[in-house]
């Protein structure tokens, strides 16, 4: 009944005018603003950003004015939220996985044909020696080609013309005396800068110090889309299955554009044995690190919250907050600590190891060593969360479980693996399976220890034998020098298949009720 | 209570006592060595845990005060680390207070009000939140990108990006304060809609009020995790005077440019703050992780 009423503004509560009009202006504004920026990307030609942002707005008009989705008005905001910065996101990334969407094909095809539309040659074959003339209205530039000489009218040289300064047939050059060579090398960058413009539309340009020479486009469209080179005069044909301008022996423009490639970075993952060789190697270890990670932070956990348990322990409160610290100090800060203390050369771990065992670990670049590095500060970071929770769930059981199995003669170790593990198991599990999740995505331990090393030998893509998928797939898209986009998100997408069976595990085990 | 306690007690106990203490030294081992490298000289010397030659170098440069050394030489500082530290507040604080106005009006309606598609929209929610945001940073770079395009303040390399995209991760923090709402009796806010209020001045003056606990907790983990998160950030902030503290701290330690006792002071200096909070607000974070879920 309660709900009814909630759900649906009362009548009795008329707002006054003013808010009204202020509501509604208000409203008005945001709109505009929104529909600006529409038509903008629309313009831009960038349709799914375009359509992304039609349907956020839509939506919420029509939520903010729709008086029976009141309830909705409360939760738009975060939806949208989530909507533009979690799902779209995710889903974009699942299109570019079937796309060859790199640093080589980063444009539309529209931006390629314009960029290579605009690029230029200059033609040897007509070239004008110049003079250069002061006047009290300006420079003067006088042309003099083999069959037509021409002049311009008085320009400036100092504010860098941005337009073309036009041409005029001339007879003869102009009376008084041209600049010497040094001033014309004084003005060398701006005369560099100038394009003259002939009356029947021709281009020049600066050449050289002495010369001014034509300049045409480089490349010709013709009706079928073809582009011809001007100079060598070989044609490229626009290819859309690889994304590039192609010839006939299939030499290729770059850039290329980004075109749909359907399964093939999925095929690559598969087929390729320098990316699957090292994809199931990260993949084996992602999994690895997961469990032992889970394993280790639990039995550490679980041990000292059942020390901190204890009656007979005096002294609680200050065990509780000293071993808490790794998890009160910020992640980032105390992985870099780590990374100097396991230095090879002049780290303090070495140094204590070298006094003591004369032991001198190559911490970052054996894979073993580097692999159980990573294990170790990943547990000294994660089991105050473990002990944390364990307190919690701890403190659940009945305590005179524990009394009886004393009377019949019980050890601590029997209590443990009898009493206190199986009860705590179950609310436990959906927690062991988030913080499985979380290590698998473990990415700024990854990044800020060790950054993958070291390298696996053999691979074509930039991977690691510490790598997670996570990161490797942060390196494919970001350090790798060709930013290959496309096949990040194919990998990405892979993870995210796992990643979401695990949370729907996960949503299942916790029995979460709405 | 009175437990039945064999004889061995008593060896049991101190052999607790001194297993924890073993292990809290070689907890507090990294935590010690980094304050006592702070205070060295040099950048590449090792030495004992009490410096044999202490020098507040490293402090000097941290606080941005350039650095002369008995010979005259001076050295700059490296690094902007307090205004790294500011950058890394305002967008914790700016975000935080924005977190926890949206995911409060919807915790609200989630908690309270019936409509369509509200389960559907929770559950898909949390699951929507596990994907980790790494993995679609290519997307969100081509996003904030083209946003920037347009909107200036919202582009690449600016901190109103940080702060948007920090908003995405709210999921969580719906459901805790959902399984708060829910442990509050209805009727509360039944009475006051009998006595005329409307359903906001219901939520504004009755619910809001009784929910400040877990408003703060929420606040302060919102906070915690902005501060922490480096990979949008690395990605989206370019300009060194932009970077927050998680992002710019890793500049220290580049194996061309190993700057181990800056980045030591830098550290402390840095780190410090957020451990006190973290160490002052504990008992309620401890509450906070455990209250939506056992409360639902």
């Amino acid at each position: 009944m309660l709900t009814e009423t909630l759900s649906y503004p009362r009548a009795a509560s008329k707002p006054l005018m003013s808010r009204n009009i202020l509501k509604w202006g208000l409203m008005a504004i945001l709109v505009s603003l929104a529909l600006y920026l529409i038509l903008a990307l629309y313009a831009q030609r960038e349709f799914v950003f375009a359509m992304l942002f039609l349907v956020l707005t839509a939506s919420a008009v029509f939520v903010f004015v729709n008086r029976r989705m009141y309830a909705h008005r409360y939760i738009y905001p975060a939806v949208a939220g989530m909507t533009l910065f979690v799902i779209f996101p995710l889903m974009y990334t699942v299109g570019i996985g079937f796309t060859n969407y790199s640093a080589s094909n980063l444009l539309s095809f529209e931006r390629v044909q314009e960029q290579i539309l605009a690029r230029t040659y200059q033609s040897e074959a007509v070239r004008y020696g110049y003079e250069l003339y002061q006047t009290e209205q300006g420079y003067v530039i006088y042309l003099e080609g083999q069959n037509q000489n021409f002049q311009s009218p008085p320009f400036s040289l100092e504010n860098g013309n941005a337009e073309a300064v036009p041409l005029r047939p001339a007879a003869s050059a102009p009376t008084g005396e041209p600049l010497a060579m040094r001033d014309i090398i004084k003005n060398r960058q701006a005369l560099g800068a100038l394009t003259l413009e002939t009356e029947d539309g021709r281009m020049l340009t600066m050449v050289g110090l002495r010369d001014f020479a034509g300049i045409q486009p480089l490349y010709e469209l013709s009706e079928n889309g073809a582009l011809t080179n001007q100079r060598t005069g070989v044609t490229y044909f626009p290819n859309h299955d690889t994304g590039f301008y192609q010839s006939a022996e299939g030499e290729r423009l770059s850039p290329g554009w980004t075109v749909n490639t359907g399964w093939s970075n999925y095929e690559r993952v598969i087929t390729d044995p320098t990316i699957s060789g090292p994809f199931l190697q990260i993949f084996a270890w992602t999994l690895a690190f997961s469990v032992f990670t889970v394993i280790f932070t639990l039995i550490l956990g679980l041990l000292l919250a059942n020390l901190l348990q204890w009656d007979q322990i005096r002294g609680k409160g200050f065990y509780r907050t000293m071993l808490i610290l790794p998890y009160a100090v910020p992640a980032f800060i105390s992985i870099l600590v780590f990374k100097g203390l396991f230095n090879q050369n002049f780290g303090e771990i070495n140094l204590v190891l070298e006094n003591l065992f004369g032991l001198r670990p190559d911490w970052f670049s054996d894979p073993t060593m580097a692999r159980s590095m990573i294990l170790i500060v990943n547990t000294w970071l994660g089991y105050p969360y473990m002990m944390l929770l364990c307190m919690g769930l701890l403190q659940s059981i009945p305590r005179d479980l524990y009394e009886a199995s004393a009377m019949d003669g019980a050890g601590p170790i029997n209590n443990l693996m009898n009493i206190t593990f199986p009860l705590i198991l179950k609310p436990l599990a959906p927690l062991l399976i988030a913080s499985f999740a979380f290590n698998f995505n473990n990415f700024v331990l990854i990044a800020l220890l060790t950054g993958g090393a070291p390298d696996i030998i053999g691979a074509s893509t930039p991977a690691g034998t510490t790598d997670l998928l996570v990161s490797y797939t942060y390196r494919i898209a970001f350090q790798d020098s060709g930013q290959n986009f496309g096949l990040a998100a194919a990998i990405a997408t892979v993870i995210f298949v796992v990643v979401g069976a695990l949370s729907l595990i996960n949503l299942k085990l916790s029995k979460v009720k709405v | 209570m009175a437990m039945v306690e064999p004889r061995s007690t008593k060896y049991r106990v101190l052999a607790s006592h001194l297993g924890m203490l073993c292990f809290i030294a070689l907890i507090l081992f990294p935590l010690l060595m980094i304050i006592s490298i702070s205070f060295r000289s040099g950048n590449f010397a090792t030495g004992s845990l009490l410096p044999e030659t202490p020098s507040l170098e490293h402090w000097s440069l941290a606080l941005g005060i350039p650095y002369t050394d008995e010979a005259g030489n001076v050295t700059q500082p490296p690094f902007p680390v307090l205004l790294w530290l500011w950058n890394s507040v305002k967008i914790a604080v700016i975000s935080s207070v924005l977190i926890l106005a949206l995911s409060t009006t919807s915790a609200y309606a989630f908690a309270r009000m019936r409509f369509g598609g509200k389960g559907f929209v929770l559950k898909s929610m949390l699951i929507f939140q596990m994907f980790p945001p790494v993995l679609s940073l290519v997307a969100l770079y081509a996003l904030f990108d083209e946003i920037g395009n347009h909107v200036s303040w919202l582009g690449l390399n600016t901190h109103g990006a940080v702060i948007v995209a920090s908003l995405g991760g709210m999921a969580l923090h719906i459901w805790t304060i959902k399984g708060y709402f829910d442990s509050i009796d209805r009727s509360l806010e039944e009475a006051a809609i009998v006595d005329g209020a409307t359903t906001w001045q219901a939520f504004r003056y009755i619910l809001l009020p009784l929910s400040v606990p877990i408003l703060m907790v929420v606040f302060i983990l919102a906070f915690i995790m902005t501060i922490m998160e480096y990979p949008m950030a690395s990605i989206l902030l370019v300009d060194t005077n932009k970077l927050t503290l998680a992002v710019g701290a890793q500049q220290y330690l580049y194996e061309q440019n190993y700057l181990w006792g800056d980045f030591a002071a830098a550290a402390v200096l840095s780190g410090l703050p957020i451990t006190l909070v973290f160490l002052y607000c504990q008992k309620w974070i401890v509450g906070g992780l455990t209250a939506g879920g056992v409360k639902g």
